[in-house]
C-alpha cells in the first residue's frame, strides 16, 4: 500500500500534536488508527516491530471516542483518541499475549492491565502489541521466540531490548506512543539506541498489575515515545495508586507535564547537574562520549550548573543485578508449569507419565535459552549454602548503591551519563557472548537497583550516523524533576540539528 | 569463587523443572563459570554493617477492605488451561512414578 504524503505528515506529528487536531475536529481517533495502521503495513516488511496487530479493536476504540459527546471528551486526559503500541510483556484482554516465548503461544488473557484499563478510560486505541527479547529477557530483542525486530535507522542492526518493538514501532512512525517495561534498562536501552524517549518511572509510579512479572522488585512500566512532553502526558494517563499491586505509592502522578511544558523555556538556571563518574569513560564508544559531552555542554549554555559526582558502588551494581534478577526470575517463572494456561507438553513414551515430568518437558520446550541461563543462574543463587554469600552480598550492594544515589542528590538535582556505552550493534554480534550483551545495561541498571526515576533521550547521531542516548536520573518520587532539563535539552539540540533527529532518518516505508 | 560442576547443573535442571538437554547442560556450565566470576565480586563490598536492601521504595503495608470479589468468571479461569474437565483444571498424576 501506498502512504499519501498527508498519512506521513499526520503520523510524523507528536502524540500531543496528534491529540490537538483531534481536540480541534481536523482529525477523527479513526482517521489517526487508519493512517497509523497503513504505515505498520507499509513498514512491517522491514521492520517487524509487533507481533500481532490489533485493528479492529483500535477501530472500535476508535468510534467510541469519536462517538463521544464534545462534553465527554472535555473530561479525557490530553492524549484522549491518540493510539498506542503496548509491549506484549503486558497484558490486554482478548488480546494474544505471549512475552514472546513459546510458553504463552495462543494465550488470549481473561483480563486487563491496569495501565491498559487506564488507556481504554482515556480513549486511547490500542494498534496492538510489540516484540521483545523473551520475557524482556535480553538487550537486542533477538532472544524473542517468534522474529528479530529491525533498527529503523539501519536494518541490519538490533533495535536494542529488551523493549526494541516498542521503540521500532514509534522510530518508524509505526505508533505515535508505546508502553514498555524497564528491569534493567529495557526502555532506555531501545530508546537510545532508536533515536527515541523512554522513561522509566520512580519504582511503584506506575501498576505493575497485569505486567507479566520479570523481576518483581525491578520491573516497571513506563512510556516510550518521540518527544519528552508525549512522555510526560503519558506517564500521568498511567501513573497513579492501585491497590491491585502492593508496591504501588499511595500518591498519585508527579507534575510532570508541566515540568516538561516549563523545560521548553530553556531556562535551567539553578539547576544542579551531577555527572556520574562512574558511568563514563571506559567501554564507551568515542561517538557516543562526543554527543554526550555536547549535550552537557548544552545544558550549561542554559543556565545549569555541573559538576562530576562519584558513586562508588556503581562498579557492583551489575552483579549485584545479575543474582538479584535471575533470582526473582526463577521464582516469577515457576509459575509456567503446563497446568492452568499455556503450553503443555507431555513427556516422551518409556519417561513416566508424571506431573513433574510433564513440567520438566512443557519448560525445556517452551523456554528459550536466555530465559533457561537465567532461571538456572537463579536457582544456584537462592539455594541453600550459596543463598547468604551470592543474594545477601547483592542485597547489600543494593543498599550501598542506594546510598551512593542519596549522597548524590544531595549535591545536584538530577544525574545525567549517556544512557548505552554503544549505538546500535549488529544482529549476532552479542548473542553468543553472553557477558557481552549484559553490559549494554551497565548505565541503565543502578536506577532499578534503587527504584529512582530515570529516562533516555536522543543526543544525537555517532560517527557511524547511528543515535545516541542522554540519560537523566532524578531522585525517587521527583519523576517531574528530570522532565524539565529533558525537554530543554531536547529543544535546544532540535535547534542545532534544524528539527527533530528522525528529520535525519531515511523512511521509504512512508513512500519517500 | 563457585565454579560448576556437570552433576551441579544437573541438579539445578531438576530443582528449576527443565528437562536439560546434554548439550544445554555441556552449554551452561561454561557460561555460568564465566557469569558467577564476574559477578562473585560482590562479596568484596558487602560488609556486616551493611543492612540489606529487599524493596527500593519501602511502603508500610496497607490493606484493601475485606470484601469478596469475582475478578474472573469459571469460564474465565478456565480459558486459557491445557485441558479441562468439568469445570475443573484436568493435570497429570501427581503423586507416584509409575505409568
Amino acid at each position: 500500500m501506498s502512504i499519501s504524503t498527508e498519512t506521513a505528515a499526520l503520523v510524523k506529528l507528536s502524540a500531543a500534536e496528534q491529540a490537538a487536531k483531534v481536540k480541534a475536529g481536523e482529525v477523527t481517533s479513526r482517521e489517526l488508527v487508519e493512517a497509523h495502521l497503513q504505515v505498520i503495513e507499509s513498514a512491517e516488511p522491514s521492520i517487524k516491530a509487533f507481533l500481532k496487530v490489533s485493528g479492529d479493536v483500535a477501530l472500535e476504540q476508535a468510534d467510541a471516542f469519536d462517538a463521544k459527546s464534545a462534553e465527554d471528551k472535555a473530561k479525557l486526559p490530553e492524549l484522549a483518541g491518540v493510539p498506542i503500541a503496548i509491549k506484549d510483556m503486558i497484558v490486554t484482554k482478548g488480546i494474544e499475549t505471549t512475552a514472546a516465548s513459546k510458553i504463552l503461544e495462543g494465550w488470549v488473557p481473561p483480563y486487563d492491565a491496569t495501565v491498559i484499563e487506564k488507556l481504554k478510560a482515556a480513549g486511547m486505541p490500542i494498534l496492538g502489541k510489540t516484540n521483545l527479547d523473551e520475557f524482556a529477557q535480553g538487550s537486542s530483542t533477538e532472544h524473542s521466540a517468534y522474529q528479530t525486530t529491525h533498527n529503523p535507522w539501519d536494518t541490519e542492526r538490533v533495535p536494542g531490548g529488551s523493549g526494541g518493538g516498542s521503540a521500532s514501532a514509534v522510530a518508524a512512525f509505526e505508533a505515535p506512543l508505546a508502553l514498555g517495561t524497564d528491569t534493567g534498562g529495557s526502555i532506555r536501552q531501545p530508546g537510545s539506541l532508536t533515536g527515541t524517549v523512554g522513561v522509566k518511572p520512580t519504582y511503584g509510579g506506575v501498576s505493575r498489575f497485569g505486567a507479566i512479572a520479570m523481576a518483581s522488585s525491578l520491573d516497571q512500566i513506563g512510556p516510550v515515545s518521540r518527544t519528552v512532553l508525549d512522555s510526560a502526558l503519558l506517564q500521568e494517563v498511567i501513573g497513579g495508586h492501585d491497590e491491585r499491586d502492593s508496591t504501588s505509592i499511595p500518591e498519585g502522578p508527579r507534575p510532570m507535564v508541566a515540568a516538561a511544558r516549563e523545560g521548553l523555556k530553556r531556562d535551567l538556571k539553578g539547576l544542579k547537574v551531577g555527572l556520574v563518574k562512574e558511568l563514563d569513560g571506559e567501554g564507551f564508544q568515542p561517538g557516543v562520549e562526543a554527543r554526550f559531552n555536547e549535550a552537557v555542554a548544552k545544558l550549561k549554555e542554559m543556565g545549569a550548573e555541573v559538576t562530576e559526582v562519584s558513586c562508588p558502588h556503581f562498579p557492583y551494581a551489575l552483579g549485584a543485578y545479575y543474582i538479584i534478577m535471575p533470582s526473582e526470575v526463577s521464582s516469577n517463572l515457576a509459575r509456567y508449569d503446563g497446568m492452568r494456561y499455556g503450553l503443555r507438553v507431555m513427556p516422551p513414551d518409556g519417561v513416566p507419565q508424571t506431573a513433574a515430568n510433564m513440567m520438566a518437558y512443557t519448560r525445556e520446550a517452551g523456554f528459550g535459552d536466555e530465559v533457561k541461563r537465567r532461571i538456572i543462574l537463579g536457582t544456584y543463587a537462592l539455594s541453600a549454602g550459596y543463598y547468604d554469600a551470592w543474594y545477601g552480598s547483592a542485597q547489600k550492594v543494593r543498599t550501598l548503591i542506594i546510598n551512593d544515589f542519596k549522597a548524590a542528590f544531595e549535591k545536584v538535582d538530577v544525574l545525567v551519563s549517556p544512557t548505552s556505552p554503544s549505538t546500535a550493534f549488529k544482529f549476532g554480534e552479542k548473542m553468543d557472548d553472553p557477558l557481552a550483551m549484559y553490559m549494554n545495561d551497565i548505565a541503565t541498571i543502578p536506577a532499578n537497583l534503587a527504584g529512582v526515576p530515570a529516562m533516555s533521550i536522543p543526543a544525537g547521531l555517532s560517527d557511524d550516523g547511528l543515535p545516541v542516548g542522554f540519560q537523566l536520573i532524578a531522585p525517587q518520587q521527583r519523576d517531574e524533576v528530570m522532565y524539565k532539563p529533558a525537554a530543554a535539552l531536547e529543544a535546544a539540540l532540535e535547534e542545532d540539528w534544524g528539527g527533530p533527529i528522525w528529520t535525519s532518518l531515511k523512511t521509504p516505508w512512508l513512500g519517500e | 569463587m563457585p565454579t560448576f560442576s556437570r552433576e551441579e547443573i544437573v541438579h539445578l535442571g531438576d530443582l528449576a523443572r527443565i528437562a536439560l538437554t546434554d548439550e544445554e547442560i555441556t552449554r551452561l556450565q561454561g557460561e555460568l563459570n564465566v557469569i558467577a566470576d564476574s559477578i562473585n565480586k560482590v562479596q568484596e563490598v558487602a560488609s556486616d554493617d551493611v543492612p540489606p536492601t529487599a524493596n527500593p521504595v519501602p511502603l508500610e503495608a496497607y490493606m484493601r477492605p475485606d470484601v469478596a470479589q469475582t475478578p474472573l468468571t469459571q469460564a474465565e479461569a478456565l480459558s486459557g488451561a491445557p485441558k479441562t474437565e468439568a469445570g475443573m483444571f484436568v493435570a497429570p498424576r501427581i503423586l507416584g512414578s509409575e505409568e
